[in-house]
């Protein structure tokens, strides 16, 4: 059908817990190199928790735990001596809200590299130029690049966030949501980006919407109640999934 | 599998109406086919006219039935289950409508036949085999009803016995018309119906295969994926 897929992420036996409550159980996955793996599932499903578990944004949630292994390019993310801060520049995340920082365009996207410690100013502007291109943005700002993010719309800021993310050179970009505070046409940009940023990196994405999973993704993971129920092809999953609870889904009988 | 019923209850009603359309355009096609063999049987030319009548209906229904899945592909884009059930819906309703048009041409030839006073020798299993087709479309109906593949699956073998039939009486009309050349055209109206029910035969199990593919979202058709 296709050819031998990389794994790019891999994830073994892992639960999530807040406090007692277990948020995520047992969940084994593959995430596959330079594709786009969607997770869906109901509300409360895990999914967000075990997107966020991928690059231990749950760290700072003093309740939650994240056992078992998971692991990047075959290196233990949770493993001894590895830098958080090092994973979340690998592993980049977007999330449901746009966030630019109150400083301009440039200033936005330069962010993460200033704080890495790159000083200099010619390498720290080909970055951006590289990011917001990366982001489908540059055309569009890069005569406005002194301006506030702040005065750009939902889509330009939450493609800025995007650029920011790419301007780290990550590996693995999640994406929690990325469009749901979006207009249809600013939707659609941004679902032909992830087109364009497989190429280079590997995706994941939360979303509430099947049919942007099924536009976007080339694999799709279904979540209930903190288990990975099916994983498989996107379109094997929209057309003929094996589980019933997919089908039942998928097709809006519940959830 | 059974599956909870859908939280939109406008879609479901629209999913239950589309099945409720077509399971009524096989039955309108059982009692066609009924008709049809009753005519010939009994040369009777306005049980041949009922037929004609009902398949102006069952043009009607064919038209309906696509727009209702088109509309509901449009509106709903279904996934999973409910795709396959509307990709069913527009498959079914062709077979289901050719099925009626063979239904016609029966009735046509049972007309003819009529003039002729007694049925040729070679009609003698006929009825069998339009009763073994009929039958057939009884149960990938019944399949389709019960959305139950296993059923489904039956519907296919019963294709042989319909085959077989259809051979002898080929066979049958062939030596009817070396053996008395004025009949040629009667015996080539004999060979004809048996065609039109072998067909019917045909479009049953066409029905049954998408029944399968509905249920266990797998394609039989042609031997099936390899």
């Amino acid at each position: 059908m296709q050819l031998p897929r990389t794994v790019k992420m891999q994830t073994r036996g892992v639960n999530i817990f807040y406090g007692e409550t277990q948020a995520i159980k047992g969940v084994d996955l593959d995430i596959y190199d330079k594709t786009v793996t969607a997770f869906i599932g109901p509300s409360g499903c895990g999914k967000s928790t075990f997107l966020r578990a991928l690059n231990r944004m749950n760290d700072t949630i003093e309740a939650c735990r994240v056992k078992g292994d998971i692991q990047l390019d075959g290196y233990n993310v949770y493993g001894k001596g590895v830098d958080p801060v090092e994973v979340r520049r690998r592993v980049g995340m977007v999330f449901q809200k746009s966030n630019p920082f109150p400083k301009s365009i440039f200033e936005n996207v330069a962010f993460g590299l200033r704080i890495a410690g790159m000083k200099d100013k010619d390498e720290v502007a080909q970055r951006v130029e590289e990011s917001l291109k990366g982001a489908a943005l540059w055309d569009e700002l890069k005569d406005r690049l002194l301006e506030s993010a702040l005065g750009l719309s939902g889509g330009q800021q939450q493609r800025l966030c995007i650029a920011r993310t790419l301007a780290v050179r990550p590996d693995v970009i999640l994406m929690d949501e990325p469009t749901s505070a979006l207009d249809p046409i600013a939707t659609a940009r941004i679902e032909e980006l992830l087109r364009e940023l497989k190429q280079k990196y590997t995706i994941v994405i939360v979303t509430h919407s099947m049919q942007q999973a099924a536009r976007v993704s080339d694999s799709t993971a279904f979540f209930y109640m903190g288990e990975l129920i099916e994983y498989g092809d996107t379109e094997t999953m929209f057309t003929r999934p094996s589980q019933k609870k997919t089908e039942e889904y998928i097709t809006g009988r519940f959830g | 599998m059974a599956l909870l019923s859908h939280t939109s209850h406008e879609f479901e009603a629209e999913l239950r109406q589309l099945k409720g359309r077509l399971l009524a355009m096989g039955g309108r096609c059982e009692q066609m086919i009924i008709w049809a063999v009753s005519a010939l049987e009994e040369q009777n030319v306005q049980l041949a006219e009922d037929v004609m009548r009902a398949d102006r209906q069952m043009n009607e229904d064919e038209m309906a039935v696509d727009e209702m899945a088109m509309r509901m592909l449009a509106l709903r884009q279904p996934v999973g289950r409910d795709l396959r059930f509307a990709i069913t819906a527009v498959k079914v309703v062709t077979d289901l409508e050719r099925i009626g048009d063979e239904a016609v041409n029966l009735a046509e030839r049972a007309s003819e036949l009529a003039a002729r006073g007694s049925l040729p020798a070679p009609t003698k299993r006929l009825s069998e085999m339009a009763m073994l087709s009929k039958n057939m479309l009884r149960h990938a109906l019944d399949s389709f009803v019960e959305e139950d593949a296993d059923k489904a699956r039956q519907v296919l073998e019963e294709d042989d016995e319909v085959d077989a039939i259809y051979g002898e009486i080929l066979r049958g009309s062939i030596a009817f018309m070396r053996a008395d050349p004025s009949a040629i055209e009667d015996g080539m109206r004999v060979s004809n119906c048996a065609k039109y029910v072998e067909r019917i035969g045909d479009h049953a199990t066409n029905i049954a295969e998408m029944v399968i593919f509905l249920v266990d979202g797998v394609d039989v058709r042609h031997g099936g994926k390899t």
